[in-house]
């Protein structure tokens, strides 16, 4: 309470340490004080490990993978447990849990970030109009975003993919459709405040054309946010496809996919635990790395 | 710096070192601080950014966040060591005992709790007070602070309260406890002058009242002339000169306080005679602090070895005991005299040829209509402005927050259109044009320099990028002459080519603002419109922004639209000056009349309200009542009436007055008829006005 009291009395939030070099270093050259500000904290290093690693597996899939994604190994149906043979075991049909894990993350890390790259670039131009010049557009897609933000878009997802059929495509395209808006909101908000700053003001003053503002003068410096949305957004999009693959809406089979090996599997659960707990713990894995990655940039890279 | 322990020392200093723990190394921000503060005695802390100055006021509550420490010396506060206490006990101190005063106050008050509230829970939590006790008590406290009617504010929430009246509760809740040392870090910054005049004046008669020391926090020397006993300078982390306010004042000794005087503008002479000298170079990197005098690199009288062989003690100026410089040539100087005559700015005969003129200028904010169709107030931003800017000449507009300066430039440079009136540019009529509909040649012929250099250049791209792509818009030329062409007017501006890969963040605020300029007159402009460029950069840039802007003109022959609430600055500059209040035009005329009376009652308070750098001028200071009047209200009379020091009577309420000529195109709105005014002010001040005590005596 005393504390309180003083934080009250004091009149301000005690210093951060950027906060009173800030005050402390005022107008100096601050190319001396940068190394404190950028470089990557642990979280960053960690998130961008893991997301590393999975995209290296991704790549060499065809030639670290022991078997074949698909291919049954007959004896090991009786005894599917992890072996010299098959080191994660295999699933009820014999496959090798290992090798589907990795091809897996191929399917993963090819339809996500193209999913969250073309909601990302839809998205933006839609923020970045709608923001700027505010009106009917922003009306549109602000109201469209508050529409997907209070349904339930994995019902969207199992309507649209049951009309036209689960392909790598449509599930690109619907995520792209659903996020798009969203991030829209985003680059939206990002937009209304950069576009106040005077360097906008200057650049019309020069007769810049409104593309040119948007794309060139504030987009820029909407990067940081952006970036860091993308990442978060990859780790939902890997939660999304698998929970597509879950509810057998997924990617086709018979190729690995994470969610359809759980959803396979998962009435095995009490026997042999395994062949779903893997592909879970690789979904998760993949989710935190975004996670901690996003988390990590946003830090690094300050307010 | 004696160990005497003397009862009426409240805070001593002894060879303080303060330092912040950076990735890059340790900057040493503050060096060996030696300080002593008595009982009822008022010091000020004077630095630009970067001095040090805002660490000082951290460390004295061991507040100093994560990275920061006491990394020697010691700081005794009641002859208790701040570095030695626990928790608890600094805890009992602060707030209590130790009171501190920061700049923007609205941060310091917490919006979702009554005024009452806060200032009741300081002493209920330091003294376990009751709560009708606290009640009285801060309802006292209110009234010391010059509120009329204390329940009432007690009841209201922070952002019912103007900027001034929020300050003075701040000020409330930290005297409320009576504590020893009244700490305030730059209390005024961000309030209009006559809020902040009154605010000084209420701080200087409530340390004097409850015998508290206080150590006032400041860049700017002239508030600390009117305010303070003792001053001391600081630079880079050293108190270069120290000493009883009118003794530093009359025979200033160090060259850093003699740059600072040199590069304040003053009321009473304007660029023709009197220069502004900036100091030139940079403040000094923490991390690599130059050896010997910190401001040798910086000194015109600088020798090597003698300035930089070792490090300057600070030793006392002979026949002034109390006053300390640390320069080793602080005797041998030349005496300070204010500089006389610059010669270079002799006022050339100009033929008076209108550049850009407005008539009736108008602008309304008409809020948008909420979801039930209901409109907030039509706000009155601009109303009927005629003004004129000759060529080659500076109009300066000043006025007070919220009077519609900032309104007239970016209706003039197009970034916000008017509601009624014209504005023509060289015979073209420009008022209803939006910048996206002017012509190529209209764009080029008007530019703009604007107020914030943090946020006036992109930081996602470098100066040379900023600079060319204005060429290139603005003339037309191709990328590679557009670079050549970036060169010759970042030289303009006195920068150095290697600044053209820089970014923004590798800048400091002078060489932003200097950047700003260079791509304002990359389309050799025939008008620049500068709203408030220098006020938010130290004084000694101030002073080069201006000199750069005054030699600009000088050569080229642009007119300039100077927007400010400096009017020091603006006797400095202009040639015509615009006196603003709430969107009307209380005064126009040639900046040597409007500074001679008969002024507008409102440029009276004004002028009386601009401290200046001299403890001995014993100027009234017209006090004015109240707040701004909200703009959302056309005022039937005079805007001016509802605080007018002068107000004559209810003509002034109801009717508008009359816009009255003198000569030289002198104009001033007032229902007093200029013969009465002139007569009026040079009898003296109106009632209500305050004379300051001569600084120094008790």
């Amino acid at each position: 309470m005393s504390k309180m009291a003083f934080d009250n009395m004091s009149e301000v939030a005690p210093p951060s340490g950027e906060q009173a070099l800030r005050a402390a270093i005022g107008g100096l050259d601050v190319r001396g004080i940068a190394p404190a500000r950028f470089g990557a904290s642990p979280m960053t290093l960690t998130g961008l490990g893991i997301v590393l690693f999975w995209i290296v597996v991704a790549l060499l899939a065809p030639l670290i993978a022991p078997y074949p994604p698909n291919a049954t190994d007959a004896l090991a149906v009786a005894h599917p447990t992890p072996s010299a043979a098959h080191w994660l075991g295999t699933d009820h049909l014999g496959r090798d849990i290992l090798s589907r894990v990795l091809w897996g993350a191929r399917r993963v890390l090819t339809v996500a970030p193209v999913a969250v790259l073309a909601a990302a670039i839809a998205g933006t131009l839609l923020g970045l109009c709608a923001g700027y010049y505010r009106g009917v557009i922003d009306f549109v897609v602000s109201r469209i975003a508050d529409i997907l933000l209070s349904f339930p878009v994995i019902i969207l997802y199992m309507i649209v993919l049951a009309m036209f059929g689960s392909s790598a495509l449509n599930i690109i395209l619907v995520i792209a459709v659903t996020k798009a808006p969203i991030i829209g909101r985003i680059v939206r908000g990002l937009t209304l405040e950069l576009r106040e700053r005077d360097y906008v003001a200057a650049a019309k003053m020069r007769g810049e054309t409104p593309l040119h503002i948007m794309l060139v003068e504030i987009l820029p410096n909407a990067r940081g946010p952006l970036i860091v949305d993308m990442c978060l957004r990859m780790g939902y999009t890997t939660i999304t496809i698998g929970v597509l693959g879950f509810l057998g809406i997924g990617l086709p089979p018979p190729d690995p996919d994470w969610g359809g090996m759980v959803k396979d599997t998962y009435g095995l659960m009490s026997v042999w635990p395994h062949m779903s707990v893997i592909p879970c713990a690789a979904i998760s894995s993949m989710v935190v790395g975004f996670n901690l990655l996003a988390i990590g940039l946003r830090e690094d890279t300050g307010p | 710096m004696s160990e005497a322990p003397n009862p009426d020392t409240v805070l001593q200093l002894d060879s303080v070192r303060l330092s912040y723990d950076l990735r890059a190394g340790e900057a040493n921000v503050v060096r060996g601080l030696d300080l002593t503060l008595r009982r009822g005695e008022a010091l000020g802390l004077v630095g630009e950014s970067g001095s040090g100055k805002s660490t000082i006021a951290y460390a004295l509550v061991r507040y100093l966040g994560p990275h920061g420490r006491i990394a020697g010396g010691r700081i005794l506060f009641e002859g208790r060591d701040i570095a030695a206490m626990s928790e608890a006990e600094l805890r009992q101190i602060r707030g209590r005992r130790i009171a501190m005063v920061y700049q923007e106050p609205i941060s310091s008050l917490n919006p979702v709790m009554t005024v009452g509230r806060q200032l009741t829970e300081v002493p209920r939590v330091h003294e376990a007070l009751s709560v009708a006790a606290a009640r009285g008590r801060a309802e006292a406290m209110l009234a010391d602070v010059n509120f009329a009617d204390p329940a009432a504010i007690m009841a209201r929430y922070p952002h019912q309260l103007s900027g001034g009246q929020q300050q003075r509760i701040v000020i409330a809740m930290a005297l409320i406890s009576k504590p020893a040392l009244l700490i305030m870090d730059e209390p005024t910054t961000g309030l209009d002058v006559t809020v902040e005049a009154a605010v000084l004046e209420l701080v200087r008669q409530l340390v004097r009242r409850h015998n508290t020391a206080l150590l006032f926090i400041s860049h700017n020397l002239a508030t600390v002339a009117g305010l303070c006993d003792r001053i001391a300078v600081l630079y880079g982390g050293e108190i270069v000169e120290e000493g009883p306010i009118r003794q530093v004042f009359a025979n200033p000794r160090h060259p850093y306080t003699h740059g600072l005087l040199d590069s304040l503008p003053r009321l009473a002479r304007n660029k023709h005679d009197m220069p502004l000298r900036s100091i030139e170079g940079h403040a000094p990197s923490l991390l690599a602090r130059p050896k010997g005098c910190g401001f040798a690199p910086r000194c015109r009288h600088a020798e090597t070895p003698r300035c930089t062989a070792a490090e300057v003690a600070s030793t006392a100026v002979p026949g002034e005991s109390e006053h300390r410089v640390r320069c080793v040539k602080a005797v041998e100087l030349a005496p300070w005299r204010p500089l006389a005559t610059a010669g270079a700015h002799d006022r050339a005969p100009h033929a008076r040829v209108t550049l850009l003129s407005t008539e009736a200028l108008a602008k309304q904010y008409v809020p948008a209509g909420g979801v039930f169709g209901r409109r907030g107030a039509t706000v009155h931003a601009l109303g009927g402005i005629d003004l004129v800017v000759n060529r080659g000449q500076t109009l300066a507009i000043v006025g007070e927050s919220g009077c519609g300066k900032s309104t007239f430039a970016r209706v003039v440079s197009g970034l916000d259109t008017a509601s009624a009136g014209r504005v023509m540019l060289d015979g073209d009529e420009i008022a209803m044009l939006p910048v996206e509909r002017r012509s190529a040649g209209i764009k080029r012929k008007l530019q703009m320099v604007f107020q914030n250099p943090e946020s006036t250049l992109n930081p996602s791209h470098t100066v040379g990028h900023t600079i060319a792509r204005a060429v290139r818009c603005l003339k037309g030329l191709s990328p590679r002459a557009a670079r050549r062409e970036a060169e010759r007017l970042l030289e303009m501006v006195q920068l150095l080519p290697e600044i053209l890969a820089r970014k923004p963040a590798q800048l400091s605020g002078g060489q932003k603002q200097r950047v700003a300029i260079a791509r304002a007159l990359a389309g050799d402009p025939d008008v620049v419109v500068a709203d408030e460029p220098v006020s938010s950069l130290d004084v000694s840039v101030q002073a080069a922004i201006i000199n750069l802007l005054s030699e600009l003109q000088a050569e080229r022959d642009e007119s300039l639209i100077f927007i400010s609430h400096d009017l020091a600055m603006v006797r400095y500059l202009a040639d015509h000056v615009a006196v603003m209040y709430l969107g009307r035009l209380a005064e126009f005329g040639p900046v040597d009349a409007l500074f001679t009376p008969p002024y507008h009652p409102y440029t009276e308070a004004l002028l009386s309200a601009v401290p200046q750098p001299d403890p001995d001028q014993r100027r009234a200071r017209i006090i004015l009542e109240g707040s701004l009047p909200s703009t959302s209200v056309t005022p039937k009379g005079c805007p001016f009436a509802s605080r007018c020091p002068r107000k004559v009577g209810a003509v002034c309420e109801e009717t508008p007055p009359p816009m009255q000529h003198g000569p030289g195109g002198h104009r001033i709105a007032c229902h007093i008829p200029l013969p009465d005014l002139l007569r009026l002010q040079a009898a003296g001040p109106p009632t209500g006005t305050v004379f300051p005590p001569l600084a120094g005596s008790a």
